[in-house]
């Protein structure tokens, strides 16, 4: 059995409010499943099962306020910790084959649980609220990557060793892509040569996004692909094979079959900014005060796509196998240019965002494509791509579609310009080249054309 | 040539030095009549005043070979188990081990001594100690300890050639337990050189004396069941090969040391350290040790004696637990 008690969800904050309790005692709880939902006063946050097992007696009610510390609920552990299963049956627990007589007692590879995580049963005075607050904070779900890290001797798909990162490095090896084999999932020293010597770009190292469409047929003019990874001189020096990474190959792969399979049409607006310039401009410091995250013009930008795209739903889509399909949801996907190749990271439900929820959700994106922290689920799924070209200073480009979506639109750099008005006077405004282009296929220069017109309607009347 | 034991391998050894080089004497308690193991039997009759009975006493045995080695023969010291070499310790470690230190180099002792160790014979508690790491800390003297007859052969051979004070590690379980054909067999003729015996590709076992025979055990163990292992038999204790080590380590990324030794202190913490200092971007695995408990003696009762020596079944174990990590 064990308890779970109220973690410390920021600085500062001493106790916690729970809305919801997500789980009911006797359902199954599996690791990482949300047991309940937090409220303090700075975040509002699921707490994630560090446990396996069975939701136990419920210790707060719903509604109620609990310190830091204080225990909440029980769970009742299903492959209980070697201390708890040593407890419960002490004669039955057939003592493995002491590998080496004298030490390693807990089994493949356990990490020896710390006090903490003891069962409290055995020493009640220690799991008091006081020692537990001092445990650093518990993972909470704003930082999921926490939860892997260790604490959890079953789940290791997260933990990589040297010689795995190592490799990983060497040759480009996106390694959250990878299932491993080793001991809870870790990715192995193993796998990772059978990944290199299996060669460019199978069906793990893409991206799952790509893995819902029909599987693209092995491309037989890929000369680049079948270059191994140790940089080779060539013709005497005059060049240089570069290694290509896992990265770079699914972008290519990508990027020529959005070439080879959708006929694309590109089109181009001008839009008169000047309105949205001085709004970010008004907002900016209270906004960034505010909310901590910078104020740029892409979330203006974002909500005036996902409100456009209501009014254009052919443009919110994917081309899937057959099937064009029109997606309800708006899951804007957002190209950014980080060191190691371009990604996507999605803005799920971006539609239900206002700007400031954008702003942030784009910084945390941008963030972490740029650290190299993206789940999976953050590059899954998108039904219509945001291209911020305008970030390279570029005032016009061609985006390719990213496939299986069907159509891209570039956010250009706002430049001043002279511009000649309606009422034939001559004004400097601030002015925004937007692109679209778009999978033929899917739909014509009508929707196209409307969806644009009705975008840059949106952004002059930014004001 | 037939195959041959290790008590023949280091017999047949001591002959030819004897009979190649007239500055070679052996030295021990209970030579002259054979020694408790027959190591030095017949040998007596062979070479007349050249073989020598030695009082109960380890320090002195040493003591004189370095005496006599300072003074250019070559003797070859028993001590008749390893257990009773440690009245004898500061003859070796502040003396024999700093002679050349001390005399900036103008003088070498080239001396061996020989000795039995290690335990699973029912040696109880003062015939079966392993003692290497208390000398292998020690600079200046080179600890060897082969596994095979031919290495027993060729590094006796190279200890005795040595200027410096070599301890020649025979573990006495596999006195007669293995046998070689010693002509053609892959031998080391340095000191200082570890060898792979065994290449596998999912982790990398480094052991010695008895248990690298245990290790090679499991090793077959473990392949009848798909996980391949690297045995590294590593020879010298003192200096550790480090090259080979290194290499090895680096090969499969997970790391398994074992000795009979008591863990705490022992040789497998050095080598850990080794691989953990230069190979870390190497490593998929955590390094484990097999090795005996913490508990001062060797029990005498078999089921004790059982628990205490690693064996092949608990060196599997853990190669197991490593190679599913």
């Amino acid at each position: 059995m064990a308890t779970v008690t109220m973690p410390q969800l920021g600085e500062s904050v001493t106790e916690g409010t729970i809305v919801q309790w997500l789980k009911q005692p006797g359902e199954a709880v599996h690791i990482d499943d949300p047991l309940c939902e937090i409220e303090t006063e700075k975040v509002t946050a699921e707490l994630p099962s560090e446990y396996e097992g069975t939701m136990g007696e419920i210790l707060v009610p719903q509604g109620d306020v609990a310190e830091v510390g204080a225990p909440l609920c029980e769970v009742v552990e299903a492959g209980a910790t070697a201390g708890a299963s040593h407890r419960a049956e002490p004669e039955r627990e057939p003592e493995p084959e002491p590998a080496a007589a004298g030490l390693w007692r807990g089994g493949p590879m356990a990490i020896p649980p710390d006090e903490e995580d003891a069962p409290p049963a055995t020493a009640p005075g220690r799991s008091g609220p006081a020692l537990k607050a001092n445990r650093p904070a518990a993972p909470v779900a704003l930082s999921p990557a926490a939860p892997a890290n260790g604490r959890n001797p079953e789940d290791r798909s997260r933990f990589y060793s040297p010689a795995v990162m190592r490799l990983a490095a060497e040759h480009g090896i996106e390694l959250a892509a990878m299932a491993g084999t080793g001991i809870g999932g870790r990715v192995t020293r193993k796998d990772v040569e059978a990944r290199i010597a299996a060669g460019p770009a199978p069906a793990a190292a893409v991206p799952p996004a790509r893995r819902e469409t029909a599987p693209a047929p092995q491309p037989a003019g890929m000369p680049v692909a079948a270059r191994a990874s140790s940089p080779a001189a060539g013709q005497g020096g005059r060049y240089e094979v570069t290694p290509l990474s896992a990265t770079r190959r699914t972008i290519a792969e990508n990027l020529r079959r959005s070439n080879l399979e959708a006929p694309q049409a590109w089109t181009m607006v001008e839009v008169d900014v000047t309105g949205l310039v001085r709004v970010r401009e008004r907002e900016r410091a209270r906004f960034e005060r505010e909310e901590g995250v910078p104020l740029t013009l892409l979330p203006y930008f974002t909500a005036a796509v996902c409100e456009t795209l209501r009014e254009f739903p052919m443009l919110n889509a994917r081309w899937e196998g057959d099937e064009l399909r029109r997606y309800h949801s708006l899951d804007i996907g957002l190209a950014v240019a980080a060191e190691s190749g371009l990604v996507v990271p999605v803005i799920h439900d971006a539609g239900d965002l206002n700007i400031a929820g954008l702003a942030r959700r784009i910084a945390d994106l941008a963030e972490r494509a740029h650290t190299r922290r993206l789940r999976v689920e953050d590059i899954e799924g998108g039904t219509f791509t945001v291209n911020n070209t305008g970030a390279f200073g570029s005032i016009a480009s061609k985006p390719i579609v990213n496939p299986p979506q069907v159509g891209i639109v570039t956010m250009e750099r706002a430049v001043k310009r002279a511009v000649v008005r309606d009422d034939d006077s001559i004004a400097v405004r601030w002015m925004m080249n937007v692109c679209l282009s778009f999978d033929h296929r899917a739909l014509d220069g009508l929707e196209a054309g409307g969806f644009l017109a009705a975008l840059k309607g949106r952004l002059e009347a930014l004001a | 040539m037939a195959a041959m034991t290790v008590i023949e391998a280091v017999r047949s050894t001591l002959d030819e030095a004897l009979a190649g080089d007239d500055r070679v004497f052996l030295m021990g308690e209970d030579v002259e009549a054979g020694g408790v193991f027959r190591a030095t039997e017949g040998l007596a009759g062979k070479y007349p005043g050249r073989i020598l009975d030695t009082p109960l006493a380890e320090s002195s045995i040493i003591g004189l070979s370095i005496g006599a080695a300072h003074y250019g023969m070559r003797p070859v010291a028993e001590i008749q188990f390893a257990d009773f070499i440690h009245a004898g310790f500061d003859q070796l470690c502040s003396e024999a081990s700093r002679w050349s230190y001390r005399t900036r180099g103008d003088a070498w002792l080239p001396m061996v001594v020989r000795t039995p160790w290690g335990g699973g014979v029912h040696g109880g508690q003062h015939h079966s100690q392993s003692i290497e790491a208390y000398y292998g800390h020690m600079p200046g003297i080179k600890v060897v300890a082969p596994a095979f007859p031919a290495d027993f052969r060729s590094l006796l051979r190279a200890a005795i050639a040595d200027p410096n004070p070599v301890l020649f590690l025979e573990h006495k379980r596999i006195y007669r337990l293995v046998k070689q054909d010693v002509e053609g067999a892959p031998a080391e003729t340095v000191i200082g050189r570890a060898r792979v015996t065994r290449r596998g590709d999912d982790l990398t076992i480094f052991a010695y004396g008895l248990m690298l025979h245990e290790s090679l055990a499991a090793a077959d163990d473990l392949a009848a069941s798909g996980i391949e292992c690297t045995v590294v038999d590593l020879l010298t204790l003192n200096p550790l090969d480090r090259e080979t080590i290194l290499e090895a380590a680096k090969a499969t990324g997970k790391v398994l040391i074992v000795h009979e030794d008591t863990l705490t202190g022992g040789l497998g913490g050095e080598i850990a350290a080794i691989i953990a200092e230069h190979a870390f971007e190497y490593l998929d695995a955590p390094i484990r040790r097999v090795a005996g408990p913490d508990i001062p003696p060797m029990p005498f009762h078999h089921a004790m004696e059982s628990f205490f020596v690693p064996d092949r079944a608990k060196i599997a174990a853990a190669a197991r637990e490593l190679a599913a990590y």
